[in-house]
């Protein structure tokens, strides 16, 4: 069974915590002891219907105020598919909780009030999954049965979003009529919109093919742990262990050490369950190699012929995630693959207008869950690939060095001194 | 040939993944084990993820003194077969040292006492990264809790002030006395745990599958007859019974109910659990019952 990971995203009010409410219980995973704590706490609260919100709304301060604070991640399951949603709140100062949550996300579910249509949020939230290499889009207009399930409003709003959606890289997108609180179109086809030809929410995400969204290609592979036991048993034992970002590595292939530039041939790959003739991502490997080169964490084995860019000059998209501004000058830990090293923001290019999709270059600051393009000059050399051709090594994080907070998410572009 | 992974292969890579990153990033690791399913498969993970070395970081357990002796006795087991080191931090040596005080109730739950022993141990051995079995499937709190969660020099949580966390590029920093509880398991549901206890053929100790228990009811829950845990004289409905049952979970005897079941194997225990209607805790933990918040809560105060 494959594993499908998506996040959700709209305005406050659309219905996101009603609409994972819904397919967990209409899938039969909500349990019949959660399900009774909510109507016990929707009858104490004096709510007419049963609040399918407060399943997911984990912390205190949530189910008093009635809103969704931070990311919450959900599981369910269904004979095809394992799901993890990445439930983001929808608030605007909460918009780094949305780039969060698209991270890890294979999809990402949009959803809209049919009243209202598409808002800034929504847009915004549109910008982020494509921003993150979010191949496939879901748009939800939901409440569909307050606009009496009416075609033409469904038309209008998916008119008006598709024009947006052209300028963003969505490879596929698709727009489906329904109602989270009465359950049209969530699980099963409703009978209310007989003239909607497509698929219930929950058949789409069962067969959605996301196989192809990785990159087996450009072998990379971060070392993360170098395992040389202390053990008569495996005296010469010299193993790289980490994940594979990208790629397919087999044994006996040639394979060129970043920074050193080393080659040499893998003699064995052993995976969690045992020896592997070849690995994959997202595969956590440890590869052993024929000649012992000098390699330890933070390095990188790749292809002769396949190299990723070398680089202390960078240039990339943040978000930035702090209360305080960020400014030119400053200086950040920086977190790519398996390295750390430090990092001065040289130049703010432009900050990015979500709602426009304008270019501000006139911008001295990037505030709070605003996204922007900057120049990097890191302490050592990162070895990298572009975000939109390699998640896995065009990501990375800033950390205030004085807060150990992470203050921005980062997605590497081509150098363009 | 397809370059695919089962959703068990894909969570296990993922946890090996966050189990190296603390022994690469941190300088004094542990893992907590409980004896339960969760902290099993964990400890199995960490097997694999330090392979072949044995696990270099110690293993920590915290005793209530209210514990089944089935899973004290897998404790050892497993601690002698992976040739690891065990911590335990006793509930009962803080109670006669008056460092916590225990309800004057017979049978008091020490669930929440175990917090002050946990942090004593955790201090006292200046562990900056300490592993749970914590899934976020299990509760609403836990919902929200990042994989790398970090707490305080006192050892709180607090949910409004959690760090972004992005792709699988943990940040770990932190200052003297702040460390993280980390949970390698946060994206495992109670089937993947059970289903990969199947597929690794697991052992768990004998209280998760089906055998004959005097139990009696309480609150809607069933309650082993035990030295903490006896029906009450004259209450209706509370007498003791023989009957065949199992537990979802592992913890303090005094809260931790069993579940009428004849599942003998994981195979079984699969079946059972995919068409179950009650939640793992609800079904068996009174601690979760007291209010919507008592999870949050206890993590606040720097339980797990």
């Amino acid at each position: 069974m494959e594993l499908l990971r998506f996040a959700t995203g709209g305005s406050v009010d659309d219905g996101k915590s009603t609409l994972i409410g819904r397919l967990l219980y209409d899938s039969k995973q909500i349990f019949q002891d959660q399900l009774e704590a909510v109507q016990r706490t929707s009858v104490a609260r004096g709510d007419d219907y049963v609040n399918l919100a407060l399943l997911t709304d984990g912390l205190r301060a949530e189910r008093e105020q009635g809103i969704t604070i931070d990311v919450a991640y959900r599981y369910f399951s269904t004979p095809k598919r394992r799901f993890i949603i990445a439930d983001t709140p929808g608030h605007t100062q909460h918009t780094r909780n949305m780039v969060t949550g698209c991270s890890t996300a294979d999809l990402v579910l949009l959803l809209i009030d049919a009243r209202a249509g598409a808002t800034e949020q929504t847009r915004r939230h549109a910008m982020i999954a494509s921003l993150l290499g979010i191949h496939h889009l879901v748009l939800c207009v939901n409440k569909m049965d307050l606009v009496g399930y009416s075609k033409e409003r469904f038309e209008e709003i998916v008119d008006d979003f598709t024009g947006f959606a052209e300028r963003l890289q969505v490879y596929d997108l698709t727009c489906i009529p329904i109602s989270a609180l009465a359950g049209d179109n969530v699980v099963d086809r409703s009978s209310e919109m007989p003239w909607y030809g497509g698929l219930s929410l929950l058949d789409y995400l069962e067969g959605v093919h996301i196989g192809s969204d990785r990159n087996l290609i450009d072998l990379r592979f971060p070392v993360q742990l170098v395992i040389r036991p202390i053990s008569n048993e495996y005296h010469d034992f010299r193993g790289y262990a980490g994940i594979i970002a990208s790629g397919v590595l087999g044994v006996g292939d040639e394979v060129v050490a970043l920074p050193s530039g080393f080659s040499s041939h893998v003699v064995s790959i052993d995976g969690p369950d045992g020896p592997l003739q070849e690995a994959f991502p997202p595969q956590s490997v440890v590869v052993r190699l024929e000649d012992d080169l000098d390699i330890s964490r933070g390095d990188m084995l790749c292809r002769p012929n396949n190299r990723p860019n070398v680089g202390q000059d960078l240039s990339a998209m943040i978000c930035w995630m702090a209360e305080g501004p960020l400014r030119a000058g400053s200086t950040f830990a920086i977190k790519q693959t398996t390295r750390w090293a430090r990092a001065l923001v040289r130049s703010l290019q432009y900050r990015l207008d979500v709602n426009a999709l304008h270019r501000d270059s006139r911008a001295s600051e990037l505030e709070l869950n605003d996204i922007g393009r900057v120049h990097l000059r890191t302490t050592a050399p990162l070895f990298y690939d572009e975000y939109r051709d390699n998640k896995a090594t065009g990501s990375f994080v800033l950390v205030d060095e004085q807060t150990n907070a992470t203050v921005a998410a980062g997605m590497l572009r081509r150098p363009t001194l | 040939m397809a370059h695919r992974l089962s959703h068990l292969d894909t969570l296990a890579s993922e946890a090996i993944h966050i189990i190296r990153e603390v022994v690469a990033e941190f300088e004094r690791p542990a893992l907590l084990f409980s004896g339960g399913k969760d902290s099993a498969v964990l400890l199995h993970l960490a097997t694999k993820a330090c392979w072949p070395q044995r696990v270099p970081f110690p293993i920590v357990h915290v005793d209530t003194g209210h514990n089944f002796p089935e899973v004290l006795e897998y404790r050892d087991q497993q601690v002698s077969k992976l040739g690891v080191r065990l911590v335990v931090g006793s509930v009962q040596e803080d109670i006669d040292s008056g460092s916590i005080i225990e309800q004057p109730v017979p049978g008091a739950t020490r669930n929440r006492l175990q917090t002050f022993t946990l942090l004593r141990v955790l201090e006292e051995n200046r562990y900056d990264a300490i592993f749970g079995g914590g899934r976020r499937d299990e509760e609403k709190a836990r919902a929200k809790e990042r994989v790398f969660s970090l707490r305080d020099e006192f050892g709180q949580w607090d949910p409004r002030a959690q760090r972004p966390e992005l792709w699988n590029l943990y940040n770990t920093r932190h200052r003297p006395g702040e460390h993280f509880r980390v949970f390698p398991l946060s994206n495992w549901a109670e089937l993947d745990i059970w289903q990969y206890v199947e597929e690794q053929h697991l052992e768990l100790p004998s209280i998760y599958f089906a055998h004959r228990r005097t139990v009696f009811r309480h609150s809607g829950m069933l309650l082993a007859v035990g030295p903490w845990t006896q029906p009450r004289d004259g209450v209706a409905n509370e007498q003791a019974f023989e009957t065949t049952v199992r537990y979802r979970t592992v913890g303090d005897m005094t809260c931790t109910a069993a579940v009428e079941s004849t599942a003998s194997t994981p195979a079984e225990v699969i079946v059972e659990t995919a068409v179950t209607r009650v939640s793992e805790r609800g079904a068996t933990r009174a601690d979760d019952r007291f209010s919507d918040a008592a999870m949050e809560d206890r993590k606040r105060e720097g339980y797990f």
